[in-house]
């Protein structure tokens, strides 16, 4: 599995140079990079459905991100830094690392054998039950069909925010002067 | 310890998320900071649903394959919800921004402080 490990050093290194260079267009493709990095490890990993869905969320977020950032800032300007701040989140972020390693000792299965205890259910039912070949889909549209309605909902609810937030205000106040005059 | 490396890895990707969030001052370095910690996220699921030498978890109607043979299906599925509900948080916050940058004229949360009232 050296290609993993590769993959992944790649992923780190994509993203510390996406939360560090100062320019904000390099760092939206720096973590374009880590997206498509993501998906072929996905791809090692034998989870090809998941592969995919990671490609189409990761160009459309990076375009989404280009999109905010264009002809607004694009150089950041230096404005002094922050030394408590960095400090204060290196701590915290240390703590985290410390705190997951240890929960990584106690309860985590090794890397390479899976616990299997409720979802070896699925692969060993899933044609007889549903008919589909692909298990994941036999999971997300028949085993868990609620999952996915409540999926779509939240996208709903996502388009209606975003709708509701990017509206442009004002026109419908310059309407109501021009009806009280 | 090399059982436990590739979560490790993962763990550093989760923990880089987080640093920025709490440290950075632009919207959208916080914003990738969000990105970045939710891909750890769902990569250290597919780590866990992972089996050596496995299959990817789809019948085949000329082999047989067995189902002892598969990786865990549960987690890829689960992920695939968590995927697109990532995304549609993240247009969510990428609106967010863009609105405070019309308001303010910055992406600098500081400053958007300082303008306040």
């Amino acid at each position: 599995m050296i290609e993993l490990y590769v993959l992944l050093g790649l992923m780190i290194a994509g993203s510390l140079i996406a939360i560090e260079v100062k320019n904000l267009l390099s760092a939206v493709i720096a973590v374009g990079v880590v997206g498509l990095g993501l998906s072929i490890v996905f791809l090692l990993l034998k989870a090809p459905d998941v592969a995919l869905t990671q490609i189409v969320v990761e160009i459309v977020a990076v375009i989404l991100l280009i999109r905010a950032t264009l002809n607004r800032d694009i150089a950041m300007k230096y404005c002094g830094r922050r030394p408590f701040g960095a400090i204060m989140g290196i701590l915290f972020t240390g703590f985290v690392f410390v705190i997951a390693l240890i929960t990584f000792k106690d309860g985590l299965n090794l890397f390479g054998a899976p616990l299997m205890t409720v979802s070896q259910f699925y692969p060993q039912n899933a044609i007889e039950g549903t008919g589909a070949m692909n298990v994941v889909s036999a999971i997300i549209l028949d085993y868990r069909a609620y999952d996915t309605l409540g999926e779509a909902t939240v996208l709903f609810t996502a388009v209606v925010g975003v709708l509701t937030v990017m509206r442009s205000p004002g026109k419908k106040k310059e309407e109501d002067l021009q009806d009280s005059k | 310890m090399d059982a436990y490396l590739p979560y490790i890895l993962c763990l550093v990707l989760f923990c880089i998320g987080i640093y920025a969030v709490i440290s950075k001052r632009n919207i959208i370095k916080i914003i990738i900071g969000v990105i970045i910690a939710e891909y750890a996220v769902n990569l250290f699921l597919i780590l866990v649903a992972y089996r050596a030498g496995g299959r990817s978890p789809i019948f085949s109607s000329t082999q047989e394959i067995l189902p002892e043979a598969m990786v865990d299906p549960l987690p890829h599925a689960l992920v695939l919800t968590s995927i697109v509900i990532g995304l549609a948080t993240t247009a969510f916050l990428i609106a967010l921004a863009v609105r405070l940058y019309g308001k303010y004229g910055t992406f600098d949360i500081s400053r958007m402080r300082e303008l306040r009232g």
